[in-house]
């Protein structure tokens, strides 16, 4: 889908911004993590299928099987059970797999030894083995990806013991939230969105990481607290902005992680706003936006000046076709929309 | 009388060689191991009508040259792996049986901590990885451990304990393809006992295909063995250990075996009408702790006052066990929380 890349890159190098530092693009930072974890430590292996193909995960594996060979870098047969146990398996054996997927959607072929085995096995054997397994993908959306090729599952492993889950939406994130989970002694999810790959940023050279399980704040403001992470959180970011004028301000929440959820941040800032708008790229209830608000409820109800709203999928699957796309995934104005009947109320 | 699934075996019959091949130590340690396991597993399911041990079960009673015999071919440092039947692996594996049966009994110094249960015994020091209750769970996982072993350049080999239920689950043969196109130092061991609880293979999987057969599709070196002849179990073991150490790659083993009683739990539950009580009386004529030990009998191996020796030991160490998973500590609220998360 060339052109699908282009219309991406269009909507990303349209706003973008010059930023202090040096500047690298979103996959030029996953690259870099990757390539900066195999250097650093010969366990650490690269798997997925077409991992080394020319368009190597959307960019973020080009180049790492030539420069650290086959047996470390490799592509794989199409198997996501039997490869996610194989990885779970070699990761409780010392090494530190970091398995990638174009989309999300396969992931679903491989529940069984996500949930059951990955992330059960260190508190099941109490304590006795760790599974330092990296688990990447990203979330597609558009150009006819469908029901099948489009699906941001993040809310059906959020209740799943063991696991982390990290969203990130900046090319310092991505890099340093990948340095992390590739550290990390427990199973990692790594959830990125394709809309966020295209963008530039500000990326320090050499190892550093972004702490799993802490939020931060992208902006400070007073009327109404925006809380989500990745493309729906710049999304809502975007909406916010177009509303300045109106002399609206907002605490941005980007919570980086899912699981484990940064409470503090969340009730630090709802407690300051007494408003809730939480966003996600995936289906609204039963998952981020319904736990995230399930937190506040639950902590400082006392503090709300207005009901919580959140803004997901609808309960349906996702479209093909363009036209009922519009219709089916949240807009810049649905953002705003949601944002004004949120001070309304 | 409805024999469905005959023993296909020769007994002992044609053992001399075999027999020859090993010191009278060695032999008369595979029975002890064999005979070890027939009395703990006969003394757990004594006790369990107690209802202190509260997990599921599932005896190996039947099986033991199975167990043994693949476990005599791997050595300590070999990784081991299997399902829900735990027992036999466990123990065979040399798997400390006081921490086998703290855990049965739900105790803080259980094997796993009172985390896993019957269906999760796991001893590191002895290269018993862990199982799985998911059936083929455990499979990529030891596939995975092999990816290590060979990754790091480490002499190890991984087995895995498999039944023939497994091998209608996919990510077995997403497993196989991967060792074989690989070449991973792995050894599936399929314990092929005919049912998958009470379902009989042959409404499982079509008559006249046997599972070695496949896996040698999948490009393993595959053979089929006689489960209750704990020689044969280890011969053919120890060739695909051997080939796996060497560098050629994954083997596949099945082993005909029959287990004696139900899926889970004690007793024979051959009365509710899935099989015939008679065919297990009939594997039973073909008892592989006692047909061999009459083997060794016979090529005076081991003498009638050895075998009342062993059976002391073993009595001996069983009560201590028990008195000692009796007696251990129930873990508290405070241990439920700890190790949610690696540090």
């Amino acid at each position: 889908m060339p052109w699908s890349d282009a219309f991406i890159a269009s909507q990303q190098t349209a706003d973008r911004q010059p930023v202090a530092g040096r500047e690298l693009s979103y996959t030029e930072a996953l690259n870099e993590a990757l390539t900066l974890a195999l250097a650093l430590d010969p366990n650490v292996f690269v798997l997925g299928q077409g991992i080394d193909d020319p368009s190597s995960m959307f960019g973020v594996t080009k180049g790492l099987a030539e420069q650290f060979g086959a047996p470390r870098v490799f592509d794989t047969p199409l198997s996501e059970e039997g490869l996610t146990g194989i990885c779970t398996g070699a990761a409780m054996h010392g090494l530190r797999p970091v398995y990638c997927h174009n989309r999300p959607d396969f992931l679903l072929l491989a529940f069984n030894q996500i949930v059951n085995h990955a992330a059960k096995t260190h508190y099941m054997d109490n304590g006795q083995t760790h599974v330092p397994l990296v688990i990447w993908s990203a979330i597609g959306r558009g150009w006819g990806s469908g029901a099948q090729h489009s699906q941001a599952i993040q809310g059906l492993l959020m209740s799943v013991p063991g696991l982390k889950i990290v969203m990130p939406s900046t090319p310092y994130d991505a890099k340093g939230l990948m340095l992390a989970a590739i550290a990390d002694n427990n199973p990692v999810l790594i959830f990125e969105h394709r809309w966020l790959m295209k963008q530039y940023g500000a990326v320090p050279e050499g190892i550093y990481e972004v702490p799993i399980g802490k939020g931060v704040y992208r902006e400070r403001g007073s009327d109404l607290s925006i809380i989500g992470t990745s493309h729906a959180l710049a999304l809502a970011q975007q909406a916010l902005g177009s509303l300045k004028t109106q002399g609206i301000s907002a605490d941005v929440v980007d919570l980086r992680t899912l699981k484990p959820l940064d409470h503090q941040i969340i009730l630090e800032s709802v407690k300051k706003t007494g408003r809730a708008l939480i966003v996600d790229t995936g289906w609204a209830i039963g998952g981020v936006c319904a736990e995230v608000a399930c937190v506040i409820a639950e902590n400082c109800p006392q503090s709300l000046k207005a009901p919580i709203k959140r803004v997901g999928l609808p309960d349906l699957p996702t479209p093909a076709g363009d036209t009922l796309e519009q219709y089916y995934y949240p807009s810049q104005q649905t953002m705003s929309a949601a944002i004004l009947e949120l001070l309304e109320a | 009388m409805v024999i469905k699934f005959p023993y296909q075996g020769s007994d002992f019959t044609a053992c001399g060689d075999l027999v020859k091949q090993h010191t009278p130590e060695f032999l008369r340690q595979l029975f002890y191991q064999m005979l070890r396991i027939r009395r703990i597993e006969e003394a757990v399911e004594n006790k369990y009508h107690q209802d202190q041990m509260k997990t599921p079960i599932h005896l190996v009673i039947g099986q033991e040259a199975a167990s043994v015999g693949a476990c005599s071919a791997l050595k300590k440092s070999d990784v081991l792996y299997c399902g829900h039947r735990t027992h036999g692996a466990y123990l065979a594996k040399g798997g400390d049986l006081k921490g086998m049966l703290s855990e049965f009994f739900c105790r803080l110094n259980g094997c796993a901590g009172s985390r896993g249960g019957s269906m999760h015994l796991m001893d590191k020091s002895v290269g018993m990885a862990g199982s799985s209750a998911i059936v083929a769970g455990a499979v990529p996982i030891a596939t995975g451990a092999a990816l290590s072993i060979q990754m790091k350049g480490e002499e190890h080999v991984s087995c895995v304990f498999l039944g023939d239920a497994a091998t209608e689950e996919g990510a077995v043969w997403e497993s196989l393809n991967f060792a074989a196109l690989k070449k991973l130092p792995i050894v599936y061991f399929c314990e092929n006992n005919f049912f998958s609880v009470c379902t009989p293979l042959e409404e499982r999987q079509p008559d006249g295909v046997e599972i070695y057969k496949k896996a040698a599709a999948f490009g393993l070196h595959s053979v089929q063995v006689d489960g209750s002849n704990v020689l044969a179990v280890r011969q053919a073991v120890a060739a695909a250990v051997a080939r796996a150490r060497s560098g050629e790659g994954p083997s596949f083993v099945e082993a005909q075996v029959y287990r004696w009683r139900g899926h889970g739990g004690a007793g024979d539950d051959s009365d509710s009408g899935y099989r015939d009580p008679a065919e297990v009386a009939h594997w039973q004529k073909h008892c592989p702790v006692d047909g061999y030990a009459d083997l060794l009998l016979g090529e005076k191996r081991l003498s009638v006052q050895q075998r009342e020796v062993m059976e002391q030991q073993i009595n001996d160490e069983i009560n201590a066990a028990f008195q000692h998973a009796e007696s251990s500590p129930n873990p508290t609220e405070e241990d439920l929380y700890t190790h949610a998360y690696c540090n």
